[in-house]
Protein backbone atom coordinates (compact mmCIF):
# COMPACT_ATOMS: atom_id res chain seq x y z
CA UNK A 1 0.00 0.00 0.00
CA UNK A 2 1.42 3.36 -0.93
CA UNK A 3 0.78 6.96 0.03
CA UNK A 4 -1.52 7.61 -2.91
CA UNK A 5 -3.87 5.14 -1.31
CA UNK A 6 -4.06 7.59 1.55
CA UNK A 7 -6.95 9.96 1.07
CA UNK A 8 -6.47 13.64 0.42
CA UNK A 9 -7.61 16.06 3.13
CA UNK A 10 -8.34 19.75 2.89
CA UNK A 11 -6.98 21.77 5.80
CA UNK A 12 -8.74 24.81 7.30
CA UNK A 13 -7.04 26.96 9.90
CA UNK A 14 -8.50 29.53 12.29
CA UNK A 15 -5.69 32.03 12.70
CA UNK A 16 -7.12 33.80 15.76
CA UNK A 17 -10.14 33.49 17.97
CA UNK A 18 -12.97 35.50 16.47
CA UNK A 19 -12.04 34.69 12.86
CA UNK A 20 -13.44 31.97 10.59
CA UNK A 21 -11.41 28.97 9.53
CA UNK A 22 -9.89 29.53 6.11
CA UNK A 23 -8.52 27.05 3.62
CA UNK A 24 -4.77 26.61 4.09
CA UNK A 25 -4.01 23.74 1.71
CA UNK A 26 -4.21 19.98 1.51
CA UNK A 27 -2.31 16.88 2.52
CA UNK A 28 -2.43 13.09 2.42
CA UNK A 29 -3.03 11.06 5.56
CA UNK A 30 -4.36 7.59 6.35
CA UNK A 31 -6.97 8.79 8.83
CA UNK A 32 -8.46 11.89 10.39
CA UNK A 33 -6.24 11.84 13.45
CA UNK A 34 -3.05 11.65 11.38
CA UNK A 35 -4.43 14.32 9.07
CA UNK A 36 -4.83 16.65 12.05
CA UNK A 37 -1.32 16.00 13.29
CA UNK A 38 0.19 16.43 9.86
CA UNK A 39 -1.83 19.61 9.37
CA UNK A 40 -0.42 21.02 12.58
CA UNK A 41 3.14 20.26 11.47
CA UNK A 42 2.62 21.45 7.94
CA UNK A 43 0.45 24.54 8.29
CA UNK A 44 1.02 25.92 11.80
CA UNK A 45 4.78 25.78 12.33
CA UNK A 46 4.80 29.47 13.22
CA UNK A 47 1.72 29.69 15.39
CA UNK A 48 -0.49 30.49 12.39
CA UNK A 49 -3.49 28.86 14.02
CA UNK A 50 -5.49 28.26 17.16
CA UNK A 51 -7.79 25.66 15.60
CA UNK A 52 -7.56 23.28 12.63
CA UNK A 53 -10.21 21.43 10.65
CA UNK A 54 -9.44 18.58 8.27
CA UNK A 55 -12.05 17.46 5.76
CA UNK A 56 -11.78 14.58 3.28
CA UNK A 57 -11.43 16.26 -0.13
CA UNK A 58 -14.02 13.86 -1.56
CA UNK A 59 -16.59 15.19 0.93
CA UNK A 60 -16.57 18.58 -0.77
CA UNK A 61 -19.19 19.32 -3.40
CA UNK A 62 -18.13 22.22 -5.59
CA UNK A 63 -19.89 24.37 -8.15
CA UNK A 64 -18.69 23.74 -11.67
CA UNK A 65 -16.43 26.36 -13.23
CA UNK A 66 -18.17 25.77 -16.57
CA UNK A 67 -21.48 26.90 -15.13
CA UNK A 68 -19.91 29.86 -13.39
CA UNK A 69 -21.90 32.41 -15.38
CA UNK A 70 -25.44 30.99 -15.14
CA UNK A 71 -24.84 29.79 -11.57
CA UNK A 72 -23.95 33.22 -10.23
CA UNK A 73 -25.78 35.34 -12.80
CA UNK A 74 -28.90 35.94 -10.76
CA UNK A 75 -26.92 37.86 -8.15
CA UNK A 76 -25.30 40.12 -10.71
CA UNK A 77 -28.50 41.81 -11.87
CA UNK A 78 -29.83 42.61 -8.41
CA UNK A 79 -28.03 45.81 -7.48
CA UNK A 80 -30.94 46.66 -5.18
CA UNK A 81 -29.42 44.20 -2.72
CA UNK A 82 -26.69 46.75 -2.05
CA UNK A 83 -27.19 49.82 0.16
CA UNK A 84 -25.58 52.08 -2.46
CA UNK A 85 -28.58 51.42 -4.76
CA UNK A 86 -30.76 53.82 -2.75
CA UNK A 87 -30.83 57.61 -2.93
CA UNK A 88 -31.20 59.31 0.42
CA UNK A 89 -31.49 63.11 0.82
CA UNK A 90 -28.35 64.91 1.99
CA UNK A 91 -28.24 65.53 5.68
CA UNK A 92 -30.17 62.47 6.74
CA UNK A 93 -28.02 60.71 9.30
CA UNK A 94 -27.54 57.22 10.71
CA UNK A 95 -28.99 55.55 7.62
CA UNK B 1 -18.80 17.82 -34.05
CA UNK B 2 -18.94 21.50 -34.91
CA UNK B 3 -20.27 22.31 -31.46
CA UNK B 4 -17.36 20.57 -29.71
CA UNK B 5 -14.83 22.51 -31.73
CA UNK B 6 -16.74 25.67 -31.00
CA UNK B 7 -16.91 24.92 -27.28
CA UNK B 8 -13.15 24.29 -27.33
CA UNK B 9 -12.60 27.64 -28.99
CA UNK B 10 -14.75 29.43 -26.43
CA UNK B 11 -12.88 27.76 -23.57
CA UNK B 12 -9.52 28.64 -25.03
CA UNK B 13 -10.65 32.23 -25.46
CA UNK B 14 -11.78 32.30 -21.82
CA UNK B 15 -8.39 30.96 -20.73
CA UNK B 16 -6.50 33.51 -22.84
CA UNK B 17 -8.68 36.32 -21.52
CA UNK B 18 -8.16 35.27 -17.90
CA UNK B 19 -4.37 35.17 -18.38
CA UNK B 20 -4.40 38.51 -20.20
CA UNK B 21 -6.45 40.11 -17.41
CA UNK B 22 -3.99 38.79 -14.81
CA UNK B 23 -6.63 36.58 -13.29
CA UNK B 24 -5.66 33.21 -11.86
CA UNK B 25 -6.36 29.87 -13.49
CA UNK B 26 -7.83 27.39 -10.99
CA UNK B 27 -7.65 23.58 -11.04
CA UNK B 28 -11.04 22.86 -12.57
CA UNK B 29 -10.80 25.54 -15.26
CA UNK B 30 -10.12 24.47 -18.81
CA UNK B 31 -6.45 24.94 -19.73
CA UNK B 32 -4.31 24.00 -22.74
CA UNK B 33 -2.61 20.61 -22.40
CA UNK B 34 0.80 22.19 -22.87
CA UNK B 35 0.12 24.69 -20.07
CA UNK B 36 -0.79 21.81 -17.76
CA UNK B 37 2.28 19.79 -18.79
CA UNK B 38 4.60 22.78 -18.29
CA UNK B 39 3.21 23.39 -14.82
CA UNK B 40 3.48 19.75 -13.81
CA UNK B 41 7.10 19.68 -14.95
CA UNK B 42 8.00 22.92 -13.21
CA UNK B 43 6.11 22.37 -9.95
CA UNK B 44 7.35 18.77 -9.69
CA UNK B 45 10.94 19.87 -10.25
CA UNK B 46 10.45 22.56 -7.65
CA UNK B 47 8.97 20.11 -5.12
CA UNK B 48 11.78 17.62 -5.73
CA UNK B 49 14.35 20.40 -5.19
CA UNK B 50 12.86 21.24 -1.82
CA UNK B 51 13.12 17.72 -0.48
CA UNK B 52 16.47 16.84 -2.08
CA UNK B 53 17.80 20.17 -0.79
CA UNK B 54 17.34 18.87 2.74
CA UNK B 55 20.25 16.46 2.31
CA UNK B 56 23.27 18.77 2.04
CA UNK B 57 22.11 20.77 5.05
CA UNK B 58 20.92 17.86 7.18
CA UNK B 59 24.47 16.58 6.77
CA UNK B 60 25.49 19.17 9.40
CA UNK B 61 22.68 18.91 11.95
CA UNK B 62 24.55 16.57 14.29
CA UNK B 63 27.69 18.70 14.02
CA UNK B 64 26.16 22.15 14.46
CA UNK B 65 28.50 24.15 16.73
CA UNK B 66 25.84 25.16 19.27
CA UNK B 67 22.38 24.21 20.41
CA UNK B 68 21.08 27.49 18.97
CA UNK B 69 22.51 26.72 15.54
CA UNK B 70 21.24 23.17 15.71
CA UNK B 71 17.69 24.23 16.53
CA UNK B 72 17.78 26.79 13.70
CA UNK B 73 19.06 24.27 11.19
CA UNK B 74 16.43 21.70 12.15
CA UNK B 75 13.71 24.32 11.79
CA UNK B 76 15.01 25.25 8.35
CA UNK B 77 15.17 21.64 7.21
CA UNK B 78 11.64 21.07 8.49
CA UNK B 79 10.50 24.11 6.50
CA UNK B 80 12.07 22.69 3.33
CA UNK B 81 10.16 19.43 3.84
CA UNK B 82 7.00 21.52 4.24
CA UNK B 83 7.77 23.42 1.03
CA UNK B 84 8.04 20.11 -0.78
CA UNK B 85 4.63 19.11 0.53
CA UNK B 86 2.94 22.40 -0.43
CA UNK B 87 4.32 22.00 -3.93
CA UNK B 88 3.42 18.33 -4.34
CA UNK B 89 -0.13 19.28 -3.36
CA UNK B 90 -0.13 22.05 -5.96
CA UNK B 91 1.09 19.61 -8.62
CA UNK B 92 -1.61 17.12 -7.66
CA UNK B 93 -4.33 19.67 -8.45
CA UNK B 94 -3.23 19.21 -12.08
CA UNK B 95 -4.17 15.54 -12.02
CA UNK B 96 -0.89 13.79 -11.23
CA UNK B 97 -0.46 11.47 -8.23
CA UNK B 98 2.04 11.86 -5.43
CA UNK B 99 3.52 8.41 -5.98
CA UNK B 100 3.88 9.04 -9.67
CA UNK B 101 5.88 12.19 -8.94
CA UNK B 102 8.14 10.48 -6.40
CA UNK B 103 8.65 7.59 -8.76
CA UNK B 104 9.74 9.97 -11.52
CA UNK B 105 12.20 11.60 -9.14
CA UNK B 106 13.60 8.25 -8.04
CA UNK B 107 14.05 7.05 -11.60
CA UNK B 108 15.53 10.29 -12.90
CA UNK B 109 12.61 11.09 -15.21
CA UNK B 110 12.03 14.38 -13.42
CA UNK B 111 14.80 16.67 -12.28
CA UNK B 112 15.62 18.73 -9.22
CA UNK B 113 17.80 21.80 -9.00
CA UNK B 114 21.44 21.05 -9.89
CA UNK B 115 22.68 23.11 -6.97
CA UNK B 116 21.96 20.25 -4.57
CA UNK B 117 24.47 18.04 -6.32
CA UNK B 118 27.31 19.98 -4.69
CA UNK B 119 28.70 18.77 -1.35
CA UNK B 120 28.64 20.63 1.99
CA UNK B 121 32.27 20.27 3.02
CA UNK B 122 32.38 22.57 6.04
CA UNK B 123 30.04 24.20 8.54
CA UNK B 124 30.41 27.47 6.62
CA UNK B 125 28.63 25.82 3.69
CA UNK B 126 25.43 25.88 5.75
CA UNK B 127 25.80 29.66 5.90
CA UNK B 128 26.65 29.97 2.21
CA UNK B 129 23.61 27.88 1.29
CA UNK B 130 21.30 30.03 3.41
CA UNK B 131 22.67 33.28 2.04
CA UNK B 132 23.28 32.38 -1.60
CA UNK B 133 21.17 29.33 -2.46
CA UNK B 134 18.09 30.39 -0.51
CA UNK B 135 18.79 33.94 -1.66
CA UNK B 136 18.78 32.91 -5.32
CA UNK B 137 15.68 30.81 -4.71
CA UNK B 138 13.89 33.81 -3.19
CA UNK B 139 14.82 35.98 -6.18
CA UNK B 140 13.31 33.31 -8.42
CA UNK B 141 10.28 32.67 -6.25
CA UNK B 142 8.99 36.12 -5.37
CA UNK B 143 7.69 36.70 -8.93
CA UNK B 144 6.14 33.21 -8.85
CA UNK B 145 3.75 34.45 -6.15
CA UNK B 146 1.97 36.14 -9.10
CA UNK B 147 2.09 33.07 -11.34
CA UNK B 148 -1.08 32.57 -13.40
CA UNK B 149 -1.83 29.17 -11.85
CA UNK B 150 -3.61 29.76 -8.53
CA UNK B 151 -2.46 26.77 -6.45
CA UNK B 152 1.20 27.30 -7.44
CA UNK B 153 1.01 31.01 -6.68
CA UNK B 154 -0.56 30.35 -3.27
CA UNK B 155 2.10 27.77 -2.39
CA UNK B 156 4.76 30.30 -3.35
CA UNK B 157 3.29 32.99 -1.09
CA UNK B 158 3.53 30.63 1.86
CA UNK B 159 7.05 29.54 0.88
CA UNK B 160 8.37 33.06 0.37
CA UNK B 161 7.18 34.09 3.84
CA UNK B 162 9.24 31.26 5.32
CA UNK B 163 12.31 31.70 3.13
CA UNK B 164 13.44 35.03 4.52
CA UNK B 165 14.42 33.40 7.81
CA UNK B 166 16.45 30.86 5.82
CA UNK B 167 18.45 33.54 4.13
CA UNK B 168 18.98 35.62 7.23
CA UNK B 169 20.17 32.73 9.39
CA UNK B 170 22.72 31.85 6.71
CA UNK B 171 23.92 35.41 6.47
CA UNK B 172 24.24 35.72 10.24
CA UNK B 173 26.15 32.43 10.38
CA UNK B 174 28.63 33.63 7.74
CA UNK B 175 29.00 36.97 9.48
CA UNK B 176 29.90 35.25 12.75
CA UNK B 177 32.55 33.20 10.97
CA UNK B 178 33.84 36.12 8.93
CA UNK B 179 34.35 38.16 12.09
CA UNK B 180 35.79 35.22 14.03
CA UNK B 181 39.29 33.79 14.01
CA UNK B 182 41.45 33.82 10.93
CA UNK B 183 40.65 30.17 10.29
CA UNK B 184 36.90 30.81 10.62
CA UNK B 185 37.12 33.75 8.24
CA UNK B 186 38.99 31.60 5.73
CA UNK B 187 36.37 28.88 6.05
CA UNK B 188 33.59 31.38 5.31
CA UNK B 189 35.47 32.73 2.29
CA UNK B 190 36.11 29.26 0.95
CA UNK B 191 32.41 28.39 1.20
CA UNK B 192 31.40 31.55 -0.67
CA UNK B 193 34.06 30.83 -3.30
CA UNK B 194 32.56 27.41 -3.94
CA UNK B 195 28.84 28.35 -3.83
CA UNK B 196 28.87 31.61 -5.76
CA UNK B 197 28.98 30.29 -9.31
CA UNK B 198 26.60 27.36 -8.81
CA UNK B 199 24.16 29.85 -7.24
CA UNK B 200 24.26 31.98 -10.39
CA UNK B 201 23.52 28.85 -12.43
CA UNK B 202 20.32 28.35 -10.42
CA UNK B 203 18.61 30.93 -12.64
CA UNK B 204 18.93 28.58 -15.58
CA UNK B 205 20.57 28.93 -18.99
CA UNK B 206 21.01 32.33 -20.64
CA UNK B 207 17.87 33.73 -22.24
CA UNK B 208 18.93 32.96 -25.81
CA UNK B 209 19.33 29.27 -24.93
CA UNK B 210 16.37 28.82 -22.61
CA UNK B 211 13.93 26.60 -24.43
CA UNK B 212 10.75 27.03 -22.37
CA UNK B 213 11.09 30.66 -21.36
CA UNK B 214 9.12 32.52 -24.02
CA UNK B 215 6.01 30.36 -23.75
CA UNK B 216 6.13 30.43 -19.95
CA UNK B 217 6.31 34.21 -20.02
CA UNK B 218 3.35 34.38 -22.41
CA UNK B 219 1.35 32.18 -20.03
CA UNK B 220 2.49 34.35 -17.08
CA UNK B 221 3.90 31.33 -15.32
CA UNK B 222 7.20 33.19 -15.47
CA UNK B 223 7.36 36.96 -15.09
CA UNK B 224 11.04 37.71 -15.67
CA UNK B 225 13.73 36.15 -17.81
CA UNK B 226 16.58 34.05 -16.40
CA UNK B 227 19.19 36.70 -17.14
CA UNK B 228 17.08 39.46 -15.64
CA UNK B 229 16.70 37.58 -12.35
CA UNK B 230 20.38 36.59 -12.32
CA UNK B 231 21.36 40.24 -12.73
CA UNK B 232 19.02 41.26 -9.92
CA UNK B 233 20.61 38.66 -7.65
CA UNK B 234 24.17 39.77 -8.43
CA UNK B 235 23.27 43.39 -7.73
CA UNK B 236 21.71 42.42 -4.39
CA UNK B 237 24.66 40.26 -3.32
CA UNK B 238 27.55 42.64 -3.96
CA UNK B 239 26.84 45.05 -1.06
CA UNK B 240 25.82 42.11 1.15
CA UNK B 241 29.21 40.48 0.55
CA UNK B 242 30.94 43.74 1.42
CA UNK B 243 29.06 43.95 4.71
CA UNK B 244 30.16 40.39 5.43
CA UNK B 245 33.79 41.30 4.81
CA UNK B 246 33.98 38.56 2.16
CA UNK B 247 34.75 38.73 -1.54
CA UNK B 248 32.87 37.19 -4.44
CA UNK B 249 35.13 35.00 -6.58
CA UNK B 250 34.80 36.91 -9.84
CA UNK B 251 37.61 39.22 -11.03
CA UNK B 252 35.29 40.69 -13.67
CA UNK B 253 32.66 41.78 -11.17
CA UNK B 254 32.43 45.56 -11.49
CA UNK B 255 29.78 48.25 -11.28
CA UNK B 256 28.70 49.50 -14.68
CA UNK B 257 27.55 53.07 -14.28
CA UNK B 258 25.98 53.17 -17.72
CA UNK B 259 23.82 50.06 -17.25
CA UNK B 260 23.15 50.74 -13.59
CA UNK B 261 24.08 47.14 -12.88
CA UNK B 262 27.13 45.07 -12.05
CA UNK B 263 28.93 43.39 -14.90
CA UNK B 264 30.10 39.91 -14.09
CA UNK B 265 32.29 37.23 -15.63
CA UNK B 266 31.23 34.34 -17.86
CA UNK B 267 29.46 31.38 -16.28
CA UNK B 268 30.84 27.90 -16.91
CA UNK B 269 27.82 26.41 -18.66
CA UNK B 270 29.73 23.23 -19.45
CA UNK B 271 29.88 22.54 -15.73
CA UNK B 272 26.15 23.25 -15.46
CA UNK B 273 25.33 20.81 -18.26
CA UNK B 274 27.59 18.14 -16.78
CA UNK B 275 25.88 18.36 -13.39
CA UNK B 276 22.49 18.36 -15.12
CA UNK B 277 23.52 15.25 -17.03
CA UNK B 278 24.13 13.48 -13.73
CA UNK B 279 27.89 13.98 -13.45
CA UNK B 280 27.95 16.42 -10.55
CA UNK B 281 29.86 15.59 -7.37
CA UNK B 282 26.81 14.20 -5.51
CA UNK B 283 24.10 13.22 -8.03
CA UNK B 284 24.18 9.49 -7.28
CA UNK B 285 24.47 10.02 -3.56
CA UNK B 286 21.42 12.33 -3.45
CA UNK B 287 19.12 10.06 -5.41
CA UNK B 288 20.41 6.93 -3.68
CA UNK B 289 19.75 8.45 -0.29
CA UNK B 290 16.31 9.62 -1.35
CA UNK B 291 15.35 6.17 -2.66
CA UNK B 292 16.59 4.46 0.50
CA UNK B 293 14.64 6.86 2.70
CA UNK B 294 11.51 6.10 0.70
CA UNK B 295 12.03 2.34 0.88
CA UNK B 296 12.95 2.43 4.56
CA UNK B 297 9.76 4.35 5.28
CA UNK B 298 7.52 1.84 3.50
CA UNK B 299 6.68 -0.12 6.66
CA UNK B 300 5.59 3.08 8.42
CA UNK B 301 3.23 3.96 5.59
CA UNK B 302 1.90 0.42 5.54
CA UNK B 303 1.39 0.34 9.31
CA UNK B 304 -0.47 3.64 9.29
CA UNK B 305 -2.71 2.50 6.46
CA UNK B 306 -3.38 -0.82 8.21
CA UNK B 307 -4.28 0.98 11.42
CA UNK B 308 -6.63 3.31 9.55
CA UNK B 309 -8.27 0.38 7.75
CA UNK B 310 -8.77 -1.51 10.98
CA UNK B 311 -10.42 1.45 12.65
CA UNK B 312 -12.53 2.07 9.58
CA UNK B 313 -11.57 5.68 9.33
CA UNK B 314 -10.12 5.86 5.85
CA UNK B 315 -13.55 6.16 4.34
CA UNK B 316 -12.61 9.16 2.24
FE1 LIG C 1 12.38 26.06 0.44
FE1 LIG D 1 14.79 27.66 2.05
Amino acid sequence: MSSTDWPLWEVFVRSRRGLSHTHAGSLHAPDAEMALRNARDLYTRRAEGVSVWVVPSTAITASSPDEKDPFFASAADKPYRHPTFYTIPDGVKHL
Amino acid sequence: MATTVEAGGVREAAFDAAVAADERIEPRDWMPDAYRATLVRQIAQHAHSEIIGIQPEANWITRAPSLRRKAILMAKVQDEAGHGLYLYSAAETLGVGRDELLDKLHTGRQKYSSIFNYPTLTWADVGAIGWLVDGAAITNQVPLCRCSYGPYARAMVRICKEESFHQRQGYELLLALSQGTEAQHAMAQDAVDRWWWPSLMMFGPPDDESSHSAQSMAWKIKRHSNDELRQRFVDICVPQAEALGLTLPDPDLVWNEERGHHDFGPIDWDEFREVLRGNGPCNDERIGRRRRAHEDGAWVREAAAAYAAKHGEAKA
